[in-house]
């Protein structure tokens, strides 16, 4: 899994923006991740410890909020939670769908001091 | 204080990657991504790919690998260019890694320019690496499902092709069903069937991958 790099490029982020905010320190990090993604929590936050150290975000709280993988559906305008195996409309029965969310990976927003 | 960043945190690869996409347009050369699970028949693709094209292109390959050298033996025995890169370990090639590579490729004297992705159909999905289009391999044995199981690879490919078919006769598969799978969530996307033992489909794969060249 790629939650090492991930982390690594928020991290970059983070630092880069803090940098031109001429903020010292970060005290949290809002991320947003689309159950698409396939990204471990866990681990993310595990590498965070490893990688921040002795950098501005050391110590830096990260809250990251998970989104859930939405379809609507082309025929009839719904919107539903994609379920694994299972990619029919469950108002038409549709099998049009369309990923409306769940693919997020992005930095949202930073709290320096 | 707050500060909003809202910035994908792929953007810094994909920065570089519009970079190196720049590098190879000025050079004249196509680039085609393809990733696959490990075991598809990237190589064994690409191979008859090579077989095919090398009459009317001048063809190089980038082998992304996690340690070994051996697709990349198999490539340079065709005798065109190659380069390996070695992910130690890394589950995804990124844009950094294929910016140091693409300098070291003849790219003046190349047309088209073929990627073989690490084994991933998780990771490899948000790694632009500079290429023009990006296909996955999804073979006979892997099963129908594949789709529903990576909704994210399904939806950002440009191609998707359908590898060992030669294996349907001995395979619990459907290929209606895979196909439906797919059309549930990319209603567009060209689905190629392709066996590279008996060549059956090659030529219709072929046939898009030269035309999307030329555009
Ligand atoms: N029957 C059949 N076997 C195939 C076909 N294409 C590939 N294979 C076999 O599938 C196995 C894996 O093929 P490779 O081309 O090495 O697959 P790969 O995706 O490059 O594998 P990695 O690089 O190790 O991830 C080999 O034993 C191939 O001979 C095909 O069209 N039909
Ligand atoms: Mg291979
Ligand atoms: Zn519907």
């Amino acid at each position: 899994m790629h939650e090492l790099s991930v982390t690594q490029s928020l991290l970059d982020l983070a630092l880069e923006q803090a940098a031109l905010h001429d903020a010292q320190k970060i005290t949290r990090m809002d991320v947003v991740v689309g159950r698409l993604q396939g990204l471990v929590e866990d681990s993310v936050r595990f590498y965070f410890e490893i990688l921040a150290d002795e950098t501005p975000a050391q110590g830096a709280e990260v809250r990251i909020e998970m989104l859930p993988a939405m379809a609507s559906c082309r025929e009839c305008d719904s919107q539903f939670e994609l379920e694994e195996m299972n990619w029919v409309c469950p108002n038409c029965g549709a099998r049009t769908l369309e990923i409306i969310s769940g693919r997020e990976l992005y930095l949202k927003s930073i709290e320096v001091d | 204080m707050e500060i909003k960043v809202l910035t994908n945190i792929h953007k810094a690869n994909d920065d570089i990657a519009d970079r190196s996409r720049a590098l190879l347009d000025s050079n004249g050369v196509f680039c085609l991504n393809v990733m696959a699970s490990p075991g598809a028949g990237k190589t064994t693709l690409l191979l008859a790919m090579i077989r095919r094209l090398r009459e009317k292109f001048r063809l190089g390959v980038i082998e992304g690998d996690v340690s070994s050298t051996v697709d990349s033996e198999k490539i340079a025995k065709e005798g065109i260019p190659v380069l390996q890169i070695n992910t130690g370990g890394g589950c995804h090639l990124d844009a950094n890694q294929l910016s140091g590579a693409y300098p070291e490729m003849p790219l003046a004297d190349l047309d088209l320019l073929f990627i073989e992705n690490v084994g991933n159909l998780i990771c490899t999905a948000g790694y632009q690496l500079g290429e023009h289009k990006r296909i996955v391999i999804a073979s006979v044995p892997e099963g129908d499902d594949k789709p529903y199981k990576y909704p994210n690879m399904f939806t950002v490919v440009d191609a998707i092709v359908v590898s060992k078919t030669d294996l349907i006769p001995y395979m619990n598969y459907s290929l209606e069903e895979f196909t439906r799978a797919v059309r549930a969530i990319n209603p567009s996307v060209p689905i190629f069937p392709v066996s590279a033992t008996t060549e059956e489909g090659m030529e219709a794969w072929c046939d898009w991958l030269e035309k999307e060249s030329a555009r």
